[in-house]
């Protein structure tokens, strides 16, 4: 698991950033880069992460991003860096 | 580094406005499964789709969850059955046998459609080819997933008008076969003339004997991202729109080029071609007629249909051409009635007719797609048809096609439903005057003259 983007979107509550942050951490997956913005009280984050010290597999760890959004109310999805790439540079 | 709005704007493209990967199709040689015993031919046909394609679904799926883009269809196309079956038929009951072996075959491996039981008689047939053709009605009713071609043209070959005559009573037949379930033996059933080798797209993909032993083509669509983009450029200039139009397709075929290459090196199975197409479905959002109509048309088949469409092809070619290394298969846009609620809107509003229709598919791929017309449509009706289908691609140097349901039991006005990806369909008025006397002609139809170029 190498480059991976991850975006959180949904209603803004406390605690977004420290949860999945920490469930990242426990993984170790190591964060490049946050960015974040809030229009209209909807949350909308991106993280880019660095999975390649990560011993689990792509699809769990999306699976359990996944779980851990709706258990805030959520939309947590994790997608190789790749198709943002060539989408959006030539 | 990408950046929060680039994410969020493929993100919406994928959520909001229906962008997908159409299909993965691998397309397979099935030349060296030849054997003089139909039963060991049949043997080797599921023994190599098996060797070859049994991880095409599996790996379809863990690509789509990797980039989060959905991959909708994972299908297969053989070698022309006819090439396969030529050694071991005799009959055409020995061709359904083929038919019944590959949808098994796509159902154990769990692709939704087999392309390639087909016949490539653009000059004529031989036996083998035409005993397929005569096959074709018990193949498509005996068979699920099967989907069936046949080429009758070209532009280096002229038309076969035999075939072209054969074809008229084999759609009328297999309609009849499967009248008990909206005669769609029909929806898997294509005539098409200068057809390409390297198509991925139902009903007409087959692998053409000039491709390699296995090959992974990669259709794209997204006519709902088009369209959402057009709503931003209202009023604005015909370049603006074409730039759009341009950049948009590009960014489009860049995720159907990830997904190829991640397919062919995972699968181990050379890329071949992404197909530029705008694949509309029956989903609302996923529609080329919305797209004409943003561009403005009160709907597809008023005055001005033509230019919009050939505007709106050219600019998704020019676009996606410079996102990906090989460009191929039919790469256009779709106009299917069935599968686009905007076009099945326009039939029922009155402003669109088969006539309008045959027009605009001289300036797009593929053809007379997915039309539903009176079960008591003659045969000859449907040969003329797919003749002038086949003369406007023959003329043109492009790829024409013709996927008519005449529906057993069914009027003008009345609808069908074939369900899923096949959507449902307006019965469409036919001409009611007769062209039986120039169907019954035997023989071909040359070369047009710019043919001969060496």
């Amino acid at each position: 698991m190498k480059k991976v983007i991850i975006t959180v979107v949904g209603k803004d509550t406390v605690g977004i950033l420290a949860k999945t942050c920490t469930y990242l951490a426990k993984a170790n997956i190591n964060i490049l880069d946050i960015s974040q913005t809030v229009v209209s009280g909807y949350f909308n984050m991106m993280m880019i992460v660095d999975g390649a010290r990560c011993r689990k597999s792509f699809e769990d760890v999306a699976a359990e991003l996944g779980e851990l959004g709706l258990g805030m109310g959520l939309k947590i999805r994790c997608q190789k860096s790749e198709i943002f790439e060539k989408m959006h540079r030539v | 580094m990408i950046n929060l709005s680039e994410v969020i704007e493929t993100n919406k493209m994928i959520l909001e406005e229906n962008l997908d990967v159409r299909t993965i199709t691998m397309g397979v040689s099935l030349l060296d499964c030849t054997d003089a015993s139909l039963s060991r031919t049949c043997e080797n046909v599921s023994a190599k789709l098996k060797r070859l394609a049994g991880r095409l679904v599996k790996t379809g799926d863990e690509i789509g969850r990797e980039f989060g883009v959905p991959i909708v269809n994972k299908r297969i196309a053989v070698t022309p059955m006819s090439l396969v079956g030529a050694a071991c038929c005799r009959r055409p009951s020995d061709f359904v046998r083929l038919a019944k072996t590959l949808d098994r075959a796509a159902k154990s491996l769990g692709v939704n459609f087999i392309g390639g039981y087909s016949a490539v008689v653009s000059k004529g047939m031989t036996p083998a080819d035409e005993l397929l053709i005569r096959s074709i009605p018990a193949a498509m009713a005996a068979t699920e997933r099967v989907c069936s071609s046949v080429n009758v043209g070209s532009t280096k070959t002229g038309l076969d008008m035999d075939a072209v005559r054969l074809m008229g009573e084999i759609v009328k037949e297999t309609a009849e076969r499967t009248k008990d379930r909206g005669s769609i033996g029909c929806a898997k059933l294509v005539v098409l003339c200068n057809a390409p080798d390297d198509n991925p797209f139902m009903a007409g993909a087959f692998h053409g004997v000039t491709e390699g032993d296995a090959v992974i083509n990669v259709g794209v669509s997204g006519p709902g991202v088009v369209h959402a983009v057009l709503k931003e450029c209202r009023g604005a200039d015909f370049e603006t729109l074409c730039e759009t139009i341009k950049k948009t397709a590009f960014k489009i075929t860049r995720v159907g080029q990830l997904v190829a290459q991640e397919a062919s090196r995972r699968l181990g199975v050379p890329f071949g071609i992404i197909d530029l197409s705008l694949a509309p479905t029956p989903a609302v959002g996923d529609s080329v007629a919305d797209i004409l109509k943003e561009i403005g048309l009160e709907h597809p088949g008023a005055p001005g249909t033509t230019a919009a469409l050939a505007l709106l092809n050219d600019q998704v070619k020019k676009g996606g051409v410079m996102a990906s290394s090989y460009v191929g298969g039919l790469s256009g846009a779709f106009i299917p009635v069935s599968e686009d609620q905007g076009m099945i809107d326009a039939v029922n509003a009155g402003a669109l007719t088969i006539e309008k229709l045959e027009a605009m598919t001289c300036v797009c791929s593929v053809g007379l797609d997915m039309i539903a017309v009176p079960g008591d449509t003659s045969a000859a009706s449907i040969s003329g048809i797919i003749a002038d289908e086949a003369a406007i691609g023959m003329v043109n140097q492009k790829t024409t096609a013709v996927r008519i349901i005449p529906v057993a039991g069914r009027r003008v006005g009345d609808n069908v439903n074939f369900g899923g990806l096949l959507g449902h369909a307006p019965v469409m008025k036919v001409s009611k005057f007769s062209c039986e006397r120039m169907i019954a002609r035997k023989g071909r139809i040359p070369a047009p003259i710019h043919s001969f170029r060496n």
